[in-house]
């Protein structure tokens, strides 16, 4: 009986100190962004001491509206033409067998492994002699290009699970593949393309490297190099440091609340069947 | 599986027909855009990583490989390794026990997973301030009368990879819970019902049906994590050490080494040799991977 008592306490003890963990940064994060200087000083651990939004404030006069709009631009624009690109390809690789086509998938789909500072020396001498360094358009490109094997991989699957008979009975009604493809195949992938969107658009909005790069103009930085920079500007001011980054992580942290399934899902998929 | 070549030859063939062409066309964006991004790229690495002052040689390989920095930066990244048997160890314990359904595990795993959806600049600047000699974590030291404890957790160099590597740990866990779990909840519950029935208690049934039940996963995440801290960890760095690596080099990784060697020491043959030598112990990871897996004959997919 008793070591049944002990079971349940240390299995509930884990799992709250756990998230204790998890969640204490987030915690401090928030609550130290409605504080002035002095009060977190004072009260580092109350939930809001005098609460002021003088930090949020500060923060927005910054150039803080400029790197969200960049960061807004940049996460849209990629991650749409990722999904254009990776469902044209993906119902390509899943409608015709041809010859080869296992060979290129696999070499597509491998190329997930690769790590992007790899590619980081040539695309920026590339970017120099074309003079496309600190323009969005390079970066997309390079954005689209990295997030397309595994939007490739994963749409191609979903469009595999299709059942035949109804693109059969499309074909025999003299439906053309691109009617096909907007009017059938489309309609059904809702959930993954979803998924798939959710998934890409947290990879950019949080993508350090290759925006540091490329992006080194002031007018053109994201939020990700805004709030590394940040930093050190207001290194004696705490909340407004925090305000800042509540800001930048606000939108993830309501995209994931709304839709954390999606989430889940496809970080899952490319592991666990049955998704 | 191809409805459209079984069926009847169209009888007119003068008009244009896509026929065979025509995956190709649906592929072609895909493959440009892919060739470029990583194909150009890979050939134009390998052709720099080979030349110096317009000649072949092959010295940039070995000026990078015997470059004190460059070997200290693949050390720590061998020493990151140390996270992944601690990641898959704690993430394993944790889903188990969400999977038990124990009150409140919904909230749970929201919570464990929200780390992993942080951008890892925020959590940089956040455990930088938490960090401090006068941060957060050392005054909840002090409280707990372990003041002895408290220091500059990243700017002591004996220090500062370890705990680069906890805050790593701190990120990179919701995503094997999560991982774990799922594949957890699409195992059907009879296979523990039968351990359950036989009497076996909580580390016996978990070690003998549970772990193998996920041992395809479980080399799924390994690799991942893997590779991680191989050529993932540039933004913890950067973040947490202002770019820098430091104190002195006591966090320098391969990717930051590559990163200020082309673009601040401006000597793109030697970041170009060094970022080869990084592709390389990635594949050698993977091939270990696919190994293990043949082996073992597991499929991820089952």
């Amino acid at each position: 009986m008793s070591r049944r008592l002990l079971g349940r306490v240390a299995r509930h003890g884990t799992l709250i100190i756990a998230s204790a963990v998890a969640l204490f940064p987030v915690y401090v994060m928030i609550s130290a962004a409605f504080k002035t200087q002095a009060s977190f000083l004072a009260h580092p651990w109350a939930p809001i001491a005098g609460p002021t939004l003088a930090g949020f404030r500060t923060a927005l006069n910054d150039q803080f509206p400029r790197w969200l709009g960049n960061t807004v631009f940049l996460s849209f624009s990629a991650v749409t033409v990722t999904l254009v690109v990776a469902a044209f390809a993906g119902w390509g690789f899943a409608r015709w067998s041809f010859r080869g086509r296992d060979v290129l998938l696999g070499l597509l789909v491998s190329l997930m492994v690769v790590p992007p500072v790899v590619l980081l020396v040539p695309l920026f001498v590339f970017g120099v002699r074309i003079g496309q360094i600190s323009t969005f358009r390079l970066v997309i490109l390079i954005y689209v290009g990295l997030m397309l094997p595994f939007s490739v991989y994963m749409l191609t699957n979903f469009f595999r699970t299709i059942p035949a008979s109804m693109i059969e009975a499309a074909v025999i009604d003299g439906a053309s593949s691109w009617r096909i493809f907007r009017r059938i195949v489309l309609p059904l992938s809702a959930a993954p393309l979803v998924t798939l969107g959710v998934v890409n658009l947290l990879w950019v909005w949080n993508e350090l490297l290759i925006a540091l790069v490329f992006l080194q103009d002031d007018s053109k930085k994201t939020l990700m190099i805004g709030i590394t920079g940040f930093q050190s500007r207001y290194s004696l001011d705490v909340p407004v440091i925090m305000a800042g980054l509540t800001l930048a992580t606000l939108p993830i942290v309501a995209v994931y609340i709304f839709g954390q399934r999606y989430f889940v899902r496809g970080l899952v998929s490319g592991a666990v069947k049955g998704e | 599986m191809t409805p459209d070549t079984v069926a009847l030859p169209h009888p007119r063939r003068r008009r244009f027909r896509p026929g065979r062409f025509e995956p190709l066309l649906w592929i072609a964006p895909a493959i440009a855009v892919v060739v470029f991004v990583f194909g150009y790229s890979m050939v134009e690495l390998v052709n720099t990583s080979l030349h110096f002052d317009g000649a072949w040689t092959t010295d940039n390989f070995r000026v990078t490989w015997s470059d004190p920095t460059f070997r200290t930066a693949l050390g720590h990244n061998a020493r990151l390794l140390i996270a992944v048997p601690i990641l898959v160890a704690t993430s394993l314990l944790i889903s188990i026990l969400l999977f038990e359904g124990l009150r409140g595990w919904r909230f749970h795993r929201w919570a464990l997973f929200l780390p992993y959806v942080l951008a890892i600049p925020v959590i940089g600047v956040v455990f930088g301030q938490l960090l401090q000699f006068n941060g957060l974590v050392n005054q909840l030291l002090r409280a707990a009368g372990l003041g002895g404890l408290a220091q500059d957790w990243l700017g002591q160099p004996r220090w500062a990879l370890w705990t680069m590597t906890a805050v790593i740990v701190w990120r990179e866990l919701g995503f094997g819970i999560v991982l774990f779990l799922a594949r957890l909840l699409s195992v059907p519950p009879d296979i523990f019902e039968a351990g359950r029935v036989d009497g076996a208690r909580f580390f016996r049934l978990h070690r003998r049906i549970t772990i193998p039940q996920l041992s395809g996963v479980i080399i799924f995440y390994v690799v991942i994590e893997a590779i991680t801290m191989v050529s993932w960890v540039f933004n913890y760095v950067y973040v947490m050490t202002n770019g820098q690596g430091g104190p002195g080099d006591a966090t320098q990784v391969t990717e930051l080494y590559i990163y200020q060697t082309a673009f601040q020491y401006q000597s793109p043959e030697i970041a170009a040799a060094a970022a080869v030598t990084l592709f390389g112990v990635t594949l050698v990871l993977i091939a270990i991977f696919f190994r293990i897996q043949r082996r073992a004959g597991l499929g991820i997919d089952e």
